[in-house]
């Protein structure tokens, strides 16, 4: 692998780098083809489940409106793919751009923060004792068990108080708090940061402050992608608190400035090519971010489930 | 290519309590813990404690036309809440929609995670990324598309759409545990397999020399080894559904089957609008203490079994 992972880490043998080496045919009885067969009768029947209504979208977005009813809905018709984009960014002066851009410095810079924050506190856990310790970390997991939406209301009520909703702020700053994502990298530093490496830093004269810089966050590093991802991810789906919060169309993220067009395609036909194109373009940037980082979550999304 | 799925000695086996000494670098733990513990107080306790004082009050007006008074008014609130026929309808509804979409989606997940696992595959890195393409559309935009592969005359499957009203009132909450299930299904299932990645080979590789056959395998000593990941999918799975908005919130705009009470979290939404703030409070309150036990009682219970 290519991420930084410059000292030896105490991990138990990597089996997915064990099987690329040995592949499992050579040594196991041969398995029978009719259950091969089956299996991949499966696999492919449940790929067309998953791929197909993507399909459908992609080929709904290419199309013209008078063609999208006419025509085979799996297949183009006339390629309007770039006239249909135009058009949807051109829409209300470029008000889908926004949302976009909004979307990408809610969940963007929301994630890089809180991944940042919830590691230093993750760390702290797993590799200092101090008192209150365990009481933070059951808190902590309390946290991970209420589920953002039951506290939506309740913070529009607070930020109300103080003047702060539909502002920006009121759905940037509760996306920085990642109760699982402390959960996680407190695993992940107990596991992958060794208490000889952070007394060499020491006796090196390094400040605490600096070693988890120079030596934790470099060895946690693919974890970190995987918190990141998670709570890009979340935010990114987030509906709930920016229904709650945004009164004002600049602010909306994509999600919920699409699900407004679309709750007013029977007054205003028109949006509905809209509204399709726009759903198109809105899942773009996640599956560049997935297919980016793929050998992060291709195996280990379920690290926390590990212990 | 890296796992971050490491099950390593350091991890199971706790570091050895040291005996009482002078608490070491007192600044650097405040640095690091504060950030966190600082947005955690402001963004989770106080907005819970504030949701439970609010759900404490009552609004009262002198006469009709009087001004309203926001006064204590003990467990008013719970009282309405424990007699709001359209709540415990919609708590019905989502439990019911929990009970038959968790097992149908987890049981799938784990489904392809063990063939995703078995040398009974080829092409697994495409299957993978197939799969969890859907994870990458949001609740919002999948519901949206959904709505129109589900409508009589969009309906690529206008065949089949025509036929069945999967948006009346009888199927839409089936409808709408399709979404889910097409979103999570993927996730669910990386989760379960990167739990499999863990297992070393060496322990199901004598099984097979010995002539057990995948399914045996899979059964008696994958399953068991990754029940931890199960439980987590459960929990996160039970979480997701009580608290499900976006999904039947969109297909209020496909479906006039869904009302403004479908589930309790537009519940929730639809009595903050009126605006009844303490009542909206009360639910939410109750909501997420249902969770909490409800994914806690999960946890101890499938706990209790692994120990055995």
């Amino acid at each position: 692998m290519s991420a930084p992972t410059p000292a030896p880490t105490p991990v138990a043998t990597r089996r997915s780098a064990l099987r690329s080496s040995a592949p499992k045919g050579d040594f196991a009885p041969k398995e029978s083809p009719l259950s091969k067969a089956g299996a991949m009768i499966v696999m492919l029947i449940f790929t067309l489940y998953f791929l197909i209504p993507i399909w459908w979208l992609f080929i709904a977005g290419t199309k013209s409106s008078d063609q999208f009813t006419s025509t085979n809905p799996l297949w183009f018709a006339d390629f309007n793919l770039f006239e249909n984009i135009g058009a949807l960014v051109a829409y209300r002066d470029g008000v889908f751009l926004r949302w976009m851009l909004n979307s990408l410095a809610y969940a963007g810079g929301g994630a890089l923060l809180a991944t940042l924050i919830a590691a230093m506190c993750g760390y702290a856990l797993a590799k200092y004792r101090f008192p209150g310790r365990e009481v933070i970390f059951n808190v902590v997991l309390g946290g991970v068990l209420v589920p953002a939406t039951a506290l939506a209301l309740p913070l529009f009520l607070i930020f109300s108080q103080v003047s702060l909703t539909n502002t920006f702020w009121a759905v940037f700053l509760p996306s920085l708090v990642s109760p699982f994502g402390v959960y996680l990298t407190r695993i992940f530093a107990a596991a992958s940061v060794p208490d000889e490496l952070i007394e060499a830093a020491r006796l090196d004269g390094a400040g605490e402050i600096r070693s988890f810089f120079t030596v934790a966050v470099k060895l946690m590093f693919p974890s970190l992608v995987t918190v990141f991802l998670f709570q890009f991810v979340a935010i990114w789906n987030n509906f709930f608190l920016p229904l709650v919060m945004l009164r004002d169309e600049v602010l909306f993220p994509v999600t919920l400035g699409l699900y407004g067009w679309n709750s007013q395609v029977n007054q205003i036909p028109e949006l509905r090519g809209y509204v399709l194109i726009g759903a198109l373009l809105s899942i773009i940037p996640l599956i560049i971010i997935f297919l980016l980082l793929q050998r992060f979550w291709r195996n280990g999304l379920g690290a926390g489930s590990v212990k | 290519m890296t796992t971050t799925a490491v099950s390593g000695p350091t991890e199971t086996s706790p570091v050895p309590r040291r005996t009482r000494r002078p608490i070491a670098h007192k600044k650097a733990i405040a640095i690091f813990v504060l950030p966190f513990g600082v947005l955690f107080a402001l963004f989770y306790l106080i907005p819970i404690g504030y949701a439970v004082y609010q759900s404490l009050l009552v609004v009262e007006r002198e006469g009709t036309f009087g001004q309203a008074t926001e006064v204590f008014g003990g467990l008013t609130q719970y009282i309405l809440v424990f007699q709001n026929g359209p709540f415990w309808q919609s708590v019905g509804r989502v439990l019911m929609f929990g009970v038959v979409q968790v097992p149908v989606m987890l049981g799938l997940a784990l489904l392809f995670a063990l063939l995703l696992d078995s040398p009974l595959l080829k092409g697994k890195r495409f299957f993978r990324l197939a799969f969890f393409v859907p994870y990458a559309v949001p609740g919002v935009i999948a519901a949206i598309m959904w709505g129109f592969l589900y409508s009589p005359n969009l309906s690529p499957f206008s065949l089949v759409t025509e036929n069945i009203d999967f948006l009346s009132a009888e199927l839409v909450l089936w409808a709408i545990a399709n979404v889910v299930t097409w979103v999570y299904v993927g996730y669910n299932m990386l989760i379960i397999y990167s739990a499999l990645l863990a297992i070393p080979t060496e322990i199901y590789e004598a099984a097979r020399l010995d002539g057990a056959g995948q399914l045996r395998i899979a059964w008696s000593v994958k399953i068991p080894l990754i029940i931890p990941a199960i439980v987590l999918t459960g929990i996160f799975s039970i979480i997701g559904t009580l608290q499900l908005l976006a999904e039947p919130q969109v297909f209020r705009s496909f479906s006039s089957a869904v009302t403004s009470t479908f589930t309790p979290n537009l519940m929730v939404y639809s009595t903050s609008a009126i605006p009844n703030i303490n009542l909206a409070a009360a639910f939410s309150v109750v909501l997420a203490l249902a969770t909490f036990v409800l994914s806690f009682t999960f946890l101890k219970f499938t706990q209790r079994k692994d120990a055995k």
